[in-house]
């Protein structure tokens, strides 16, 4: 019957048909399989569906499986007179199989065209039982799935403007500070990746993460890489992200110079592990909006990035 | 095609505990520099690098890549494998250089984008 629901679903919620393509057996089939021996008797059968409180169960060989019996097999048996004997003689021979890899729509295909009650999962490879799948699991799977993406919808869609929203003051703004240590290549970049995660959750546009972040790496990392350490000071308002990069030196001798692609003083063992190819601050550029730099030898470099929030800004069209 | 097609097809050694293997690979980027991959690798990409320390890991999640895959026998620092499976970020290993990797992948339908 639930299985009839979700074949009417198909044309209409495209978002449950996603997920039963998406969604493959191994991901919700049930592991814990009870099995029963060929030579197992039937009155062991029915003691197996009821201490489990289950309707059927695949009949295994030596790891191999070998036929599957159900509470209709059992009924009929003790309607014919239940006279003890082995499962072999009354199992179902005839096995329709599943494999893990497949997707479960074509478990939910195989249920409404042959009416069985559970289906084994195979493994492809191997041909060996690895799972049992019912039409309750494959609800319950879909259903787990619906939820988790609901989820996440909602925080996606808890926009930055919504949370400035819900704050009542003159002038919002979120500010966070990263100390950045120099020469740590071990932490280096930490504090970009946490913005990242900060920032997702804020529900600001992918787009505008992703230039924010590559921003903010190459910042950081030209920090921990010719700098004794610093901090990055990330401000986020309704409009735009600025990021405020400090360090205490040694400072840029000719900043134009260092702005130009390729351009770099950086130690060949720094080469080395990829960084200090003259890029970072190119790329920076690139990626903001607005940009300054101001260095002072023997005291230190200050520079402020900023990206806007806007629905459309050159920055983000050039990008 | 999905990361797990990939790594069965090239023979690649996964080296991280990754549960995100089923990821559409949406094209591939080769470089060891990593100011470079930031600048030019695309989301849902797959890297090929040898550089194995920490910060490959770092780039990976910033842009959002599938995997990376290391060249040449190199294997990935222990911190690099940690951080590796805290993010999710799948690490592989091949014997075969970027050249030939590269190629094969290409064979594969993994275009450069």
């Amino acid at each position: 019957m639930s299985i009839s629901i979700l074949i009417a679903m198909e044309t209409k919620f495209d978002k449950t048909v996603e997920i039963l393509f998406e969604l493959k057996l191994s991901d919700v089939m049930r592991r814990d399989i009870i099995t029963i021996g060929p030579k197992d008797k039937m009155s062991v059968l029915q003691r197996t569906l009821q201490k489990h409180r289950i309707s059927g169960v695949p009949v295994v060989n030596d790891g191999t499986l070998v036929g599957i019996i159900s509470i209709e097999d059992l009924i009929k048996w003790l309607s014919d007179g239940g006279r003890d004997c082995s499962i072999e003689d009354i199992m179902s021979k005839n096995l329709q199989c599943l494999y893990a890899d497949q997707p479960l729509m074509h478990a939910v295909k195989k249920f409404d065209q042959f009416g069985f009650g559970r289906f084994p999962v195979l493994e492809r490879e191997s041909g060996k039982l690895v799972g049992i799948i019912t039409r309750g699991v494959i609800i319950n799977g879909t259903l787990n799935r619906l939820a988790m993406e609901y989820q996440d919808e909602e925080i996606r869609q808890y926009r930055a403007s919504h949370f400035f929203g819900d704050i009542t003051a003159d002038q919002k703004n979120v500010s966070l500070k990263f100390k950045i240590a120099g020469k740590d290549f071990d932490n280096a970049g930490k504090a970009s990746t946490t913005m990242k995660k900060n920032l997702k959750r804020l529900g600001i546009r992918p787009d505008i993460i992703q230039r924010v972040a590559i921003a903010s790496y190459e910042a950081e990392m030209n920090v921990v890489i010719y700098t004794g350490g610093g901090s990055m000071l990330y401000n986020i308002t309704e409009d735009k992200i600025s990021i405020k990069v400090t360090d205490n030196g040694p400072g840029i001798d000719d900043i134009e110079k260092a702005m130009q692609p390729g351009f770099t003083t950086s130690e060949s063992w720094v080469k080395e592990l990829g960084f200090g190819a003259g890029m970072g601050l190119p790329n920076i550029k690139k990626c903001a909006d607005k940009m300054d730099m101001q260095s002072k030898v023997g005291v230190g470099t200050t520079l402020k990035i900023e990206i806007f929030i806007g629905e459309d800004d050159e920055a983000a069209r050039n990008y | 095609m999905k990361l797990q097609e990939i790594i069965k097809q090239c023979g690649f050694e996964l080296k991280t505990q990754n549960e995100n293997l089923n990821r559409d690979v949406t094209g591939g980027y080769s470089s060891d520099l990593l100011s470079d991959v930031m600048a030019n690798a695309k989301d849902g990409n797959i890297w090929t690098t040898l550089q194995t320390h920490s910060n490959i890991v770092a780039v990976a999640v910033l842009k959002n890549l599938a995997g990376i895959i290391l060249v040449n026998n190199r294997v990935p620092e222990e911190g690099t494998l940690a951080k590796a499976n805290e993010e999710n970020i799948p690490i592989m290993t091949t014997k075969l250089s970027t050249f030939e990797i590269v190629g094969k992948l290409y064979e594969l339908g993994i275009k450069g984008n």
